[in-house]
């Protein structure tokens, strides 16, 4: 029978290895659920992960891939600060849909007056609506002990009315024939976010995302504060013994995975979106919760694991579209890559030995 | 704008429908939490139930059908929940995440072609003369089945766990896994037996969305009802009673913010539809606020990982 | 005579150790029988397989002349083997009688076990209310909830696994008197103890265990405890030598400390005073559970007090947080090595980082410097002997004696002025219990303070200047440590002063 037993040092080897094996087995798995819906899965398989970056039009997809990877990397390397001290926000879609309101209600003000200093103002105040967003699970989890997944949580929600509420109220477009949408980021220069090279999908929003790769990696490694931050998830007690206050952990967990998420949001109405709609909020603070562990809640590790989900968002709208299969397939897809990481994260902590039974 | 229009007793009648599924919910999960588990997976066990619960009814043409079929789907999808976190070691939390998403998933993968379909309606008690009595008749005597079955399960649970011994043993698993281990007591068996019956609870609350109360299929149509389904449980201090009368409370706030919307109320309606999360919010904040009593109330273990090592 | 059980060749390996080596002895009927050794040396393992918790790689049991193959408890339950566990298997937020249920094949229902809980617990005279939440009583009681619970069952074999270790010395004689009043009655008691006196007083026989093996029998009423630890022990120990006291001047005064315990079966501290002088070591003894966790949180600085309840060296800093005392040379280690003074999974270098990185400057600008923390955490590892294959092991790959070692060895590295340590032995093999004491006895030599908190009364008197017992969160007068006697600390501990106590 199979047993398993505790390593006495976690596994290096193996904490690099189990996101690759939990994508090969999701390959295997997502196959078979092709198969299941009638689907050639190599056929399928091939358009998730070749196509959009190696295929006949990939030249169109790559820039694609990078549009949705950068709100992903983004919102996800503020979650995995988080994750890894156990402070469990779980509301960062929230937390994305108000920093666009709030980031796209400072530019709507101003129209159509051009300077500069526009977009650069919508960019702080998008993240600072994030971060505040954030901040009432903290402040309630803080005085109240308030369960900050469920506080977080309920604050999607209450985010999404509100932001059908602005769309339907002051923020709806003049111009745009009683839709619910604001006007359009795109045709207000000031307090657009371009794509910078025409075609490569970069824009503001991409570059941020890597540079803050950057940042976060020395933080973590080297910095006292990323330090402080993984003792916390080790152990409350020894935390509170290194002298860590929990309450400001907290604090400068959610804030901070906020005004990341908030950030995402702001790039994302005034690039890739364009306006204010209902249609804003497309998943990617739910999405970048699996990034975040895909990652295994590294900054170098989110980067890629940013990329690869952004991947199989083009692959799966592609697969979608050719092979005539529902939007929730993809979804279904994702989930079991989560799946498949947390069970194989057991190999960095256990051994499994095969032993005969009977022998006691 | 017209009050009048908001008739009590009808009031009264929908509210229950409304609470029904997250009641069926947070019972569930209140097991699976006094055995010492988090499962954070309502939402994607109860959207599961939901979708395999339809499909059983309108395959079947029987509603009895439909809900045991959505009892079965959400136990079903729980064992995912079994395998990772009973026996691969997974963080719970993150599980619990992942199980959502999965079920969100997956319900809309079965449920692509079911869009749009009547499920055959639910008997209603009618008992000649009681069923027919002004006031006290809609209120007690003539709901769906499932109502009965729900207030039925609570005093079930009360009574499995504070009267007998096999509730006595789940509820020392939550206390102290390694105590409960120590004596000899089976404390994977007894959570693998506690998640699986929050599956099929939620199961069923979602079947009653989808079957009863909404009553057709709608992609995500849980919308938070499970997640607001934990939130009942800590409202409740992990006491059955407490979580049957915070889930009516909670029925109560959803009916009347969607009676002012119906007679408009000069409040935008995306504002109101905030109000059942808000509520929530605020009852889990007055809940939690007495650390000492919190932690008295919550299982011990919640949420820690049991590994019989040595 | 058929021994009540047999142990014939009994042996049980885990990766890397050898639990038990070939183990053989009988315990006859109506005896106490000792099973003395060292933390380590397999008594643990061995119990746990006579309750059927661990299953033996080969070798047999023989209960009353008939096979005996525990696969679990239940099965040892009821062929009449029953388990007193040493870190009780109680739930606190359950009831005594809901407690004992749980230990029972066929409990009787609420009413009816109640009523035999108070017979069977005034019979043999432990008193015990069966709807009290086990989460309020104190250890002793506790105890007696665990005791209780197996006499219901009417046992055959009794197996006490350090059972004095949470007792005050009066309540271990009313121990003693149950369990002789056991004996008497026909019962077996398997009792395991490194305690030599207790195993002079009540065993009739004892097997002696070092690392697994069997290393010898004896009859504990003609031996002396020092023939008995050298058997146990196997090397003769060197005490830590005990310099002259010369008190200087006072380095850290705790004033009219109150705090308010977060545990909710905490205990809180009431109105501690006391002062520490330069050179002294200062013992607090006490039952567990009685403020010793609350006092080392409130003096660490996890636990915040009033601003004027803690002076360090002329300041007052109740209400500064651990790394404020730190820098200033106030060092603490807690009970909880793993967990609390040691982050399990992290290595020991960024463990050294945990709590030095502030006096021993191993960042700058906030920016860790790895090389400089390696090179403190492998001078902790050298100065201490601790055995590690690398300062990048996890703390938790340590041995318990090995990982205590530098978790003390982390602070007195950084030259404290001031020591509080909590349990500095608990589950440390001997000799590193040794070289432990001797190192805070040098650190007071060298002109700093210790205070150590202990439930080892032998440790303390070995190493103490002064002295002052913990009872219920409140701290007796510090006294000198010469000339006390374990029945006046015994009599602290049950929470009187000596001087109101009846002569």
């Amino acid at each position: 029978m199979l047993r398993l037993e505790a390593r006495p040092n976690p596994s290096k080897p193996m904490q690099a290895l189990t996101p690759i094996l939990a994508v090969l087995a999701t390959m295997v798995a997502g196959g078979i659920l092709f198969l299941l819906l009638g689907k050639n899965p190599f056929e399928a398989i091939r358009m998730l992960f070749w196509d959009p970056v190696l295929g006949e039009y990939a030249f169109y997809y790559r820039g694609q891939i990078l549009i949705k990877a950068a709100p992903l990397i983004m919102i996800a390397l503020g979650l995995s600060f988080g994750f890894r001290a156990n402070i469990w926000n779980i509301g960062a879609e929230g937390q994305f849909i108000m920093g666009a309101i709030c980031g796209g209600a400072v530019g709507l003000a101003f129209y159509p007056m051009e300077a500069f200093w526009i977009f650069p103002l919508m960019i702080i105040v998008g993240t600072l609506g994030g971060m505040l967003w954030a901040l009432i699970p903290a402040f309630l989890k803080n005085r109240f002990n308030a369960n900050e997944i469920l506080v977080s949580l309920m604050l999607v929600y209450v985010a999404e009315n509100f932001l059908a509420a602005m769309v339907t109220g002051p923020l709806r477009s003049p111009v745009g024939m009683n839709f619910p949408v604001s006007r359009s980021f795109n045709d207000y220069p000031a307090a657009n976010n371009p794509e910078l090279i025409t075609g490569s999908g970069l824009h503001w929003g991409v570059v941020t995302a890597l540079f803050l790769v950057i940042v976060a990696y020395v933080a973590l490694t080297r910095h006292i504060g990323g330090f402080q931050v993984r003792v916390a998830g080790q152990s409350s007690r020894a935390a509170k013994f290194a002298g860590i206050n929990p309450k400001l952990m907290v604090a400068i967990c959610l804030g901070l995975s906020g005004a990341l998420a908030g950030m995402a949001g702001i790039f994302e109405v005034t690039g890739p979106a364009g306006n204010l709609s209902t249609h804003l909020p497309l998943g990617y603070g739910f999405t970048a919760i699996i990034v975040a562990f895909l990652g295994r809640l590294h900054p170098v590790g989110v980067l890629m694991a940013g990329l690869l989900l952004a991947i199989t968002i083009v692959g799966g709208d592609i697969v979608q579209t050719s092979l005539q299969v529902p939007k929730a397939s993809i979804q279904v897809f994702q989930g079991m890559l989560l799946f498949f990481l947390l069970g194989f994260e057991i190999l960095i902590n256990f051994r499994v030995r095969l032993t005969i039974k009977g022998a006691a | 704008m017209d009050f009048s229009a908001i008739s009590p007793v009808s009031l009264i009648v929908s509210l229950m429908i409304a609470s029904t599924p997250i009641l069926l919910a947070a019972i569930g999960e209140l097991v699976v939490e006094k055995s010492g588990v988090l499962n954070l997976g309502v939402e994607g066990m109860m959207i599961f139930g939901a979708i395999s619960g339809f499909i059983a009814a309108v395959t079947s043409g029987s509603p009895l059908i439909g809900f045991i079929g959505g009892a079965a789907g959400g136990a079903l999808l729980s064992v995912l929940f079994i395998i990772l976190t009973q026996y691969l070691m997974a963080n719970q939390v993150a599980s619990g995440l992942g199980l959502t998403m999965m079920g969100l998933g997956l319900s809309a993968l079965l449920g692509y072609s079911y869009a749009g379909i009547k499920p055959p309606a639910s008997a209603h008690l009618d008992i000649a003369g009681l069923s027919d009595l002004p006031v006290v008749g809609p209120i007690l005597f003539s709901h769906d089945i499932m109502i009965y079955f729900s207030i039925a399960l609570v005093a079930g649970v009360w009574y499995f766990l504070n009267r007998t011994k096999a509730g006595l043993i789940l509820r020392a698993v939550g206390e102290n896994h390694d105590a409960a281990h120590a004596l000899g007591y089976k404390v994977i068996r007894v959570r693998l037996l506690a998640i699986l019956f929050g599956g099929a609870c939620a199961g069923l609350g979602g079947a009653y969305l989808s079957l009863i109360r909404v009553p057709q299929w709608t992609e995500g149509m849980t919308t938070g009802a499970g997640w607001i389904a934990l939130a009942i449980v800590v409202f409740g201090s992990w006491k059955p009673w407490r979580v049957l009368i915070g889930a009516y409370l909670f029925g109560g706030v959803t009916i009347l913010q969607l009676n002012l919307q119906a007679v408009g109320v000069n409040i935008g309606a995306a504002y109101l539809s905030m109000t059942p999360y808000i509520i929530t919010i605020i009852v889990l904040v007055v809940m939690s606020a007495d650390k000492k009593r919190a932690s008295i109330n919550a299982p011990a273990m919640l949420g820690r990982l049991f590994h019989a090592s040595k | 005579m058929t021994p009540l059980l047999r142990i014939s060749g009994l042996t049980k390996a885990y990766p890397g150790v050898v639990a038990n080596d070939n183990v053989s002895f009988d315990i006859q009927p109506g005896e106490v029988h000792a099973l003395l050794g060292e933390n380590g040396a397999g008594k643990s393992t061995l119990v746990k397989a006579i309750y059927g918790l661990v299953h033996p790689d080969s070798g047999s049991m023989e209960l009353n002349g008939s096979d005996y193959t525990p696969k679990e408890p239940r099965q040892a339950r009821a062929a009449g083997v029953a388990m007193v566990f040493q870190h009780f298997s109680l739930f606190e937020a359950l009831t005594v009688g809901e407690n004992i249920a749980l230990g029972m094949e066929n409990a009787p229902e609420t009413k009816a076990l109640s009523a035999r809980i108070r017979t069977v617990s005034e019979n043999y005279g432990l008193p015990l209310d069966p709807d009290r939440l086990v989460g309020d009583l104190s250890a002793g009681e506790r105890q007696r909830v665990e005791i209780v619970r197996c006499l219901l069952q009417d046992p055959k074999l009794l197996v006490m696994d350090e059972p004095t270790s949470v007792l005050t010395p009066q309540e271990v004689e009313t121990l003693f008197h149950t369990l002789r009043k056991l004996r008497d009655e026909g019962t077996s008691i398997l009792y395991i103890s490194h305690k030599l006196d207790e195993i002079r007083q009540i065993c009739d026989h004892a097997t002696i265990l070092r690392l697994g093996k069997v290393v010898g029998t004896c009859t504990p009423s003609e031996e002396t405890p020092k023939s008995m630890a050298e058997m146990m022990v196997g090397t003769t120990l060197t005490a830590p030598k005990k310099t002259a006291f010369n008190p200087g001047p006072v380095l850290l005064e705790v004033h009219n400390l109150w705090l308010e315990s977060s545990d909710p079966f905490g205990t809180s501290l009431k109105d501690v005073n006391f002062s520490l002088h330069a050179g002294e070591v200062l013992g607090i003894g006490g039952v567990a559970g009685n403020g010793q966790d609350e006092l080392l949180l409130a003096l660490s600085g996890e636990e915040l007090v009033e601003h004027d309840a803690v002076h360090f060296k002329g300041e007052a800093m109740g209400d500064k947080g651990p790394n404020h005392r730190r820098v200033r040379g106030l060092q603490t280690a807690p009970e909880e090595r793993l967990g609390h003074a040691a982050a399990p999974d992290m290595s020991l270098t960024e463990n050294a980082l945990l709590t030095a990185f502030e006096r021993e400057k191993l960042t700058s600008n906030g920016f860790i410097q790895w090389d400089a923390t390696r090179n403190f955490a492998r001078a902790i590892v050298e100065k201490f002997d601790v055995r590690t294959p690398s300062v990048n092991n996890a703390a938790k790959s340590l041995s318990g004696g090995n990982l205590q070692k530098f978790v003390i060895g982390r602070e007195i590295m950084q030259n404290p002025d001031v020591l509080v340590v909590n349990q500095p032995t608990w589950g440390v093999d001997a000799s590193a219990a040794a070289d432990i004491r001797q190192a805070l006895l040098e650190l007071a030599a060298k002109g700093a303070a210790v205070l150590v908190i202990s439930q080892d009364l032998d440790e303390l008197m070995e190493i103490s200047d002064t002295f002052a017992v913990l009872s219920e969160g409140t701290l007796s007068k510090v006294r000198s440590a010469q000339g006390v006697t374990i029945e006046e600390i015994g009599l602290l501990m049950g929470g009187t002063e000596v001087s109101h106590a009846p002569a």
